[in-house]
């Protein structure tokens, strides 16, 4: 089963911890999973599948013309031959931010996020505070993450009702002129592919 | 159905909080990490999918709903479809004991160790062609139904009655009220722009428009 970690040999289970122990099991002894199964499942998302994909995928629409406009217009087949497919990507779409636009991507009914490229969504993503304040309010959001937009600059917001799945293009910082795409890749964050910042400014991170 | 988790536009949640990105675990405890496994593995075994996952979630009492974390949603949701599907007995579940095996259709379908990688790299589509041609195109104005049905429906309340455009046709994709009774119809599905003012009115933040993605069934023309 699951590994133990050092503060379970100082408190008792919950009783939670007990009931998802005592489910694995009903479920090995019947048959119906696989353990080993499911820690590569919990290894990939863990090591594998995460915002560092997405990063290489802006970097890469920033880097290159032809790529970018392909990103715009079909999003699931550019983000594919990249390498990144598979379960919550099945159907793309890129949303390009520029200095009159700002997207903010959110799944109000659940948590519907696009896992190739992000991963598995942060807490906060979750959380039923942002997912009822990302569509009325966001410019109160976006100020809680430090994000604050004039009044000139449109927002959109992108609630993820149906299998299509949302993808920020952030601006691309001024002063990065000549920077390789593994340097540009270095500048996006999660939060700015999810709408909720901007792209980190060459600034603040020491050139790879 | 108008259930806890159709949240948008809700008040008293407080501030988001967020964990700084760069300290942000995947997942906070390992029981976690055993539900969000078990919940994927468990999916390949074919009696459900994701509608009906997301529809056990929603069923909940809304205060249990809305009091638990994210995965002992997804714990609750997984425990009532291994029932609801035959998977497991209520009494197993209490007793953590098994009673009865399941058939070898089921067990033929159980996900291995060297399935994994490719279980990943394919997901399920949703797309699903239909004979009829889209009712909208882009630039349409519709409104969004006033409808309240008791099933799953990926219409939130907030948009129902409320009037917006056809932003892009995104072809016909399964219809998520009838896939989360197992039933499975295409329909013609829409990005539709609502400007805030139309949904929040006198509170509406300035400049700003909600993109949502409806299906046919859930908007009328104007």
């Amino acid at each position: 089963l699951s590994g133990h970690h050092h503060h379970e040999h100082t408190e008792p289970p919950s009783d939670l911890v007990l009931r998802v122990q005592a489910l694995e099991s009903l479920l090995i002894e019947k048959g119906l999973v696989d353990p080993a199964a499911i820690d590569l499942l919990i290894d990939a998302y863990e090591t594998k599948i995460g915002p560092r994909n997405g990063a290489k995928v802006v970097a890469r629409a920033w880097s290159d013309p032809a790529f970018q406009k392909s990103l715009l217009q079909t999003a699931t087949a550019a983000i594919a031959s990249l390498g990144y497919a598979g379960r919550q990507a099945e159907h793309m779409k890129v949303v390009e931010n520029s200095p009159k636009i700002h997207n903010l991507v959110v799944c109000t009914l659940c948590s519907c996020y696009p896992w190739p490229v992000l991963g598995l969504p942060p807490v906060w993503y979750k959380s039923p505070a942002y997912r009822a304040r990302a569509v009325a309010d966001p410019r109160g959001v976006l100020a809680e993450f430090g994000t604050d937009l004039s009044e000139d600059v449109e927002i959109r917001v992108w609630d993820s009702t149906s299998e299509v799945r949302y993808l920020v293009l952030p601006e691309r910082p001024a002063g990065t002129e000549g920077w390789s795409e593994e340097q540009l890749a270095a500048l996006v964050t999660r939060n700015s592919m999810i709408g909720v910042e901007k792209a980190r400014s060459p600034k603040t991170v020491e050139r790879p | 159905m108008n259930g806890a988790h159709d949240v948008g536009g809700m008040h008293g949640f407080g501030r988001i909080n967020a964990e700084p990105e760069a300290h942000e675990p995947v997942f906070h405890a390992d029981w976690e990490k055993r539900v969000f496994g078990l919940a994927l593995a468990t999916r390949d075994l074919g009696k459900w999918n994701g509608d009906m996952s997301r529809f056990a979630r929603e069923r909940q009492h809304p205060v249990d709903y809305l009091r638990h974390t994210y995965y002992e949603n997804w714990l609750a949701g997984l425990q009532t479809l291994l029932v609801e599907m035959g998977l497991v007995t209520a009494a197993e579940l209490a007793s953590a004991n098994a009673a009865q095996f399941v058939g070898e259709d089921v067990r033929g379908r159980v996900l291995k160790a060297t399935q994994v990688a490719q279980a990943l790299a394919r997901g399920p589509s949703a797309a699903m062609p239909v004979d009829v041609p889209p009712r909208f195109r882009p630039g349409d104005q519709v409104r969004a139904r006033n409808r309240h049905p008791s099933g799953h429906t990926r219409e939130p309340r907030y948009v129902r009655g409320r009037l917006g455009a056809i932003h892009e046709h995104h072809g016909a994709h399964l219809f998520p009220d009838l896939s989360a009774e197992g039933v499975r119809v295409g329909q013609h599905l829409y990005s539709v722009r609502f400007e805030a003012a139309e949904l929040w009115g006198e509170n509406a933040n300035g400049n700003s428009a909600v993109y949502v993605d409806l299906w046919e069934d859930y908007l009328e023309a104007v």
